[in-house]
């Protein structure tokens, strides 16, 4: 709206306060979201003990400021080796669910999206359906029955239940509608099989899809503390969120790695966001567009 | 060699893809839903379980802590609703005019917090949230001249401070959400609005509000489920499921305590299908209202 007004009457004196107003607004915004992560940015220069003492507030005292706690992340002793262990069960856990989870769903997806067949749309209904369930509800018989197939404490245990998950097969199914039909014949004509045709010639064509989602995924896996909390029993394979987790004890003897670690933490996510952003931006609202 | 000409014809070929779906679907969603529901019939013992009828509910429903916790979850979830659906659609609604220079930079900055696990906001929150007077709330409320608060101690502010972390969330994310559904409006529609004289607030009100209504539908009903489902950022916010007299406790987190806490399967997974009912019957009203089952007249 404000929009319109605009065009018409070009960049006016009034126009050009209202811009201003308009984006100083969101300056306002993006410091007070920052803010938190800021304060705890300045904080993992500090001890931790700090931190029981005091609570966190900014505070821009440059001279009390110290590399200690990064050095001791990075000293190699017994809780740095255990951090790091953290960061790479992480990354591990994060790289099986990505490949895992986009593998099932674009195959899930390419079913439900290429052929003309009897129960195509109940399968699709009953994949809209699971989303009506939330997670939550499900993770006492889950837990049940993974200790029954005997997948406590296993990456299977973890990334299984999620693997087919709904929004991810919804998004690849939009964007497979899109693409043409012909090509499957054109496939078939040069004597391809259906697998053959479903994994040469439509996924290379699906890589954008592909993109958005991968990085969607690695998100959510390497954010996820409910489910794996459950299921890794072992603390040698607790990832991250779980590891930083267990360092909040109310002594605050471990606060040094807990706000270092944390700020390392967000480290490769934010990387992986500054480069990919357009990914994350049209992954994240695929399902929003059409309702 | 029949089964593998079979496997490789068109007509079979969909139902393959579709396998691993059914699969998933069967083991890791009927099978649960359908266990969950017979274990909140029975009494779990460690090694039998005894079958008992309706006792879980009934006691259910005698139990004020289980009260507590889905008054908890209720206002939660209307806060988030106040507070995440009108701030972030006008946020979005000024971010798609021209008058903001910038843009992708404060999209970016407003996206931040999605990205950092509940982990380390929470703990951040809670870190904020001290009850000491150097604790950055207080340090804002003393400057205020508000005195300093016991915030994680009272309720008021406990469900405060767990509603300025959802903001601090997704506030964002739901602006993304909104911006997309913006992109979809034809600006042939707001040319047309203007020469029949409308202003921007009625442009807002009968151009844009009615055409983005399915991304409202789709924020309204993603913010209805997780903010019954919350547990998480109260888990963080007080570093465990116990709270100063409850007040922190949502149902999912009634549901840890009792199910996996103290491993009473049948109890936790009434609570568990008390939510879904909730859930699910918020959810139809809201679509009822909104008419989605409508939608084919038009």
């Amino acid at each position: 709206m404000a929009d319109s007004i605009g065009k018409k009457m070009g960049m006016s004196a009034k126009n050009r306060i209202l811009s201003v107003i308009a984006t100083a607004w969101f300056a306002i915004l993006a410091i007070i979201i920052i803010f938190p992560v800021f304060a705890g940015l300045l904080a993992s220069f500090r001890p931790g003990t700090e931190l029981i003492r005091k609570g966190l507030s900014i505070d821009l005292d440059v001279s009390t400021m110290t590399l200690n706690n990064y050095i001791y992340l990075f000293s190699g002793n017994a809780d740095s080796q255990k951090y790091f262990m953290w960061f790479r069960n992480s990354l591990f856990l994060t790289a099986v669910s990505v490949v895992g989870t986009l593998v099932i769903c674009y195959i899930v997806a390419y079913g439900l999206s290429m052929y003309e067949y009897p129960l195509k749309n109940f399968l699709f209904f009953l994949v809209i359906a699971t989303m009506m369930v939330p997670f939550e509800i499900l993770i006492l018989p889950l837990y049940k029955e993974m200790i029954t197939l005997k997948l406590i404490d296993t990456t299977a245990g973890v990334v299984l239940p999620g693997i087919c998950g709904a929004s991810t097969v919804f998004f690849f199914r939009q964007y497979m509608i899109g693409l043409p039909k012909e090509l499957l014949d054109a496939g078939r004509i040069d004597g391809a099989t259906e697998y053959g045709i479903c994994f040469k010639i439509m996924l290379p064509i699906t890589k954008p899809a592909f993109a958005a989602m991968s990085i969607l995924c690695a998100m959510g896996a390497w954010n996820n503390v409910l489910w794996p909390m459950l299921v890794y029993r072992n603390a040698a394979k607790f990832t991250l969120p779980i590891g930083l987790n267990t360092l909040l004890t109310p002594y605050g003897n471990n606060y040094d790695v807990l706000i270092a670690g944390s700020m390392f933490g967000i480290l490769p996510v934010f990387i992986v966001f500054l480069c990919f952003q357009k990914y994350f931006i049209e992954g994240m609202t695929a399902g929003a567009v059409k309702g | 060699m029949k089964i593998k000409k079979f496997l490789y014809s068109q007509k079979a070929a969909p139902y393959v893809f579709v396998v691993p779906f059914i699969l998933s679907f069967l083991f890791f969603w009927v099978y649960p839903l359908c266990s969950t529901i017979t274990m909140s019939f029975q009494d779990i013992g460690p090694a039998t379980s005894e079958w008992i009828g309706f006792k879980n509910y009934a006691k259910l429903l005698r139990d004020p802590t289980f009260r507590t916790a889905i008054a908890n979850s209720f206002e939660y979830m209307l806060g988030t609703l106040i507070l995440l659906i009108p701030f972030p659609m006008l946020f979005a609604v000024l971010m798609d005019s021209r008058l903001v220079k910038a843009k992708g930079f404060w999209k970016a900055c407003l996206y931040l917090p999605a990205l950092t696990s509940v982990v380390i906001s929470g703990t951040l929150f809670r870190l904020m949230f001290s009850e000491y007077p150097t604790g950055q709330m207080n340090v804002i409320t003393s400057a205020l001249g508000l005195g300093t608060f016991k915030w994680l101690k009272m309720k008021s502010t406990g469900l405060g401070a767990l509603l300025l972390t959802a903001c601090w969330r997704w506030t964002g994310v739901n602006m993304l959400y909104f911006l997309s559904g913006l992109k979809g409006i034809d600006n042939a529609l707001y040319e047309s609005a203007e020469i029949d004289g409308a202003n921007a607030w009625q442009k807002f009100r009968y151009v844009t509000i009615p055409l983005i209504k399915p991304t409202t539908i789709y924020v309204l009903t993603i913010s209805v489920y997780a903010g019954l489902a919350m547990f998480m950022e109260s888990f963080m916010l007080w570093a465990g499921p116990a709270s100063p007299n409850n007040i922190g406790l949502t149902i999912v987190g009634y549901l840890y305590n009792r199910g996996i806490q103290k491993n009473d399967l049948g109890y936790g997974s009434a609570i568990g299908l008390v939510l879904l009912v909730i859930a699910l019957i918020i959810n139809i009203i809201q679509l009822i209202a909104n008419g989605t089952f409508k939608k084919e007249e038009r």
